[in-house]
């Protein structure tokens, strides 16, 4: 299978447009299975594939924690208190006897699910105020930016700590406001390829069909700007895991005894972790082999699935 | 030039408003209006009339648009409010502040460009050879590791190696510089790191775009000695996008400020705000937000003046 098949492209999109408007029903293009897409990275972008291959590991570890830790997270054995790694416990434990694998696997679940979760709220209202801004241009689209350009200003960690602090942080409570904190700055990219997919030909022959504005947005303008809204995902769940640890490191992260990666590198452990430096290391080296699996991961889908964008 | 920066500083009056009324209905509402009678009325008895006193005096009575009006009004006659807790004005406590958290920015941000865009030029220069790998592997790296990691380590690893640990008592850059220095070189580095990681590939990729220009090509061939085709021609052509990401990292090290201040104990504007959260302090809160929020309105003008001064097409289109 060639690199670009399946991959949307300006002339294909226009036959399969007109085709939408006037059969009765409506062709799939071929797609690229999932274990293709796999091949190609692994070929063509070793670093990507590299951290694809991280973050199937840290992801599957914290999918499926409650059966791959060897031990509950708040599970404290005071007789092994700070022990090195090795033996029964593989990272060792802390200072209250807690196994350290198993609360770096249960902390990467809780931060990798509030970040999946504000992603997610992220990049959907980037992507609703993005295509309704550049979709309908003029008065709205400029109304909008100036809002976006407000929000963009805003200090974020700043009113996210001043947020949390003072009405106290859960899961539900971190997801929304990062999430919302976090989609300024990407709606301003999607928006721009928007503006140029709306000009293609594709979209004046839908409206000269009489497709409704709705109509073409969801299945014309969303699948052509999807490629941009996946690799910058990737890229954003790089930024919001640093996000979610440094607020958990500010002690704004999930309340104890839940593990945080972030808040495991600083409070009372920081005492212990004198005389057991691990305690101090296992984190830090989840959250950044995290953080730049991601980026890696996020660079080659961007590279792969729009070559015009390459390097930028 | 002078017309271009009026223009920039008159367009950043709407921001600066929603600035001020993003914090103000974030803040205000989030805080309960009770904050003011439990911080000052600590071991006394309940008492409605005191109450009342104490949130006219603190400017909590009416609406809250009167409310922001009030706050708003007062705030451009230099009154930022009072602490609840110490009842010291907000704004004196801030003048003391505020260098000690715009050395440490400023600093970290002097480190990142003195260290990215040599490297990332030489990174471009070499393209493929040994030091080239290093430069980007460093990068990345850099990149990926959260800065308050990295401090956690030095921390540790600094206790137990050479049994050191940060001074509590801070000294003023102009009093001690010495000792000013050793006291936050530390932080400045680390703080660095993160932008250092970003800028270098930037750089690297911008100045490898430029290099196979023509007219990088014609001044080597008319035969300028490498150094100067480097930095007047290469290094100046790639300065606007590299401008744009020193830009988009300014929120970065103004977050890092408030986590670097609260781990090696430095008395600025950042320990001011995890302070103030903590207790509900509300006009300490609005008036730290409001900082840093002006701090990055103030940085991208500054961004975009200097786009106008490097690139003369920007400011002759727009005036």
């Amino acid at each position: 299978m060639g690199p670009d098949s399946g991959l949307p492209s300006g002339d294909g999109a226009t036959t399969a447009a007109l085709r939408a408007g006037l059969a009765p029903k409506r062709e799939r293009p071929a797609v690229l299975k999932p274990w293709d897409g796999v091949r190609v990275l692994a070929r063509r972008k070793p670093m990507g594939f590299v951290g694809f291959l991280i973050l199937m590991i840290v992801g599957l570890a914290a999918a499926f924690a409650p059966i791959v830790a060897p031990y509950g997270y708040a599970e404290t054995d005071l007789t092994n208190r700070l022990q090195p790694p090795g033996g029964a416990h593989l990272f060792g434990t802390d200072n209250l006897g807690r196994d350290l694998l198993s609360r770096v696997i249960w902390g990467a679940r809780i931060s990798l699910g509030i970040s999946l979760g504000a992603m997610i709220i992220a990049k959907t209202l980037a992507t609703a105020i993005a295509m309704f801004s550049a979709y309908y241009g003029g008065w709205f689209d400029k109304i909008t930016q100036r809002f976006v350009d407000i929000w963009i200003a805003l200090p974020t960690l700043i009113i996210l700590i001043t947020l949390l602090g003072v009405l106290g942080a859960n899961p539900v409570s971190l997801i929304i406001v990062i999430g919302l904190a976090n989609a300024p700055q990407s709606s301003r990219l999607v928006r721009s390829v928007v503006l140029s997919v709306r000009e293609e030909p594709y979209i004046e022959a839908a409206r000269a069909l009489g497709m409704r504005d709705s109509r073409i947005m969801l299945l014309h303008v969303l699948p052509n700007i999807a490629h941009i809204i996946i690799y910058s995902a990737s890229v954003t769940l790089g930024s919001v895991i640093l996000i979610v640890a440094s607020l958990g490191f500010l002690g704004y992260g999930v309340p104890p005894p839940h593990p945080d990666l972030g808040a495991m590198l600083s409070g009372d452990g920081l005492t212990y972790m004198r005389r057991m430096p691990w305690m101090a290391l296992w984190p830090g080296i989840v959250i950044t082999l995290v953080v730049f699996a991601f980026n890696v991961f996020g660079d080659a889908l961007r590279d792969l699935l729009d070559p015009r964008m390459r390097g930028s | 030039m002078a017309k271009y920066a009026l223009q920039r500083l008159i367009l950043a009056i709407p921001t600066v408003i929603g600035l001020t009324l993003v914090i103000f209905f974030l803040v205000r509402v989030a805080v309960p209006v009770d904050a003011v009678d439990i911080a000052s009325a600590a071991s006394e008895s309940v008492d409605v009339e005191r109450e009342e006193r104490l949130r006219e005096e603190y400017g909590l009575s009416g609406s809250l648009p009167e409310q922001y009006i009030g706050w708003a009004g007062r705030m451009l006659t230099g009154d930022f409010g009072t602490s609840f807790f110490t009842g010291r004005s907000v704004i004196d406590e801030m003048k003391r502040r505020i260098p000690v958290s715009l050395e440490l920015g400023t600093g970290a941000l002097i480190i990142t460009l003195v260290v990215a865009i040599p490297v990332g030029l030489m990174s471009a220069a070499r393209q493929d050879s040994l030091p080239d790998y290093i430069a980007r592997g460093g990068a990345i790296m850099f990149y990926a590791i959260p800065g308050f990691w990295i401090a956690t380590l030095v921390l540790v690893f600094g206790s137990i190696l050479l049994n050191w640990a940060p001074t509590i008592d801070y000294q003023n850059l102009w009093d001690d510089p010495v000792a000013n220095l050793k006291q936050v070189w530390i932080p400045m580095v680390i703080l660095g790191l993160s932008p250092i990681g970003t800028l270098t590939r930037l750089v690297r990729t911008q100045v490898l775009e430029v290099i196979r220009q023509d007219y990088v090509r014609t001044a080597r061939a008319k035969g300028l000695d490498t150094r100067r085709v480097y930095f007047r021609h290469i290094l100046r052509n790639s300065l606007l996008p590299i401008i744009t990401v020193i830009g988009l990292q300014l929120p970065r090290l103004v977050a890092g400020t408030v986590i670097f201040e609260q781990i090696f104990v430095l008395p600025g504007v950042g320990r001011y705000l995890l302070d103030s959260v903590q207790r509900l302090d509300l006009y300490v809160i609005m008036a730290t937000n409001l900082f840093f929020g002006m701090l990055l309105v103030l940085a991208n003008i500054a961004v975009d003046l200097s786009y106008a001064s490097i690139d003369p097409r920007i400011r002759l289109s727009r005036s």
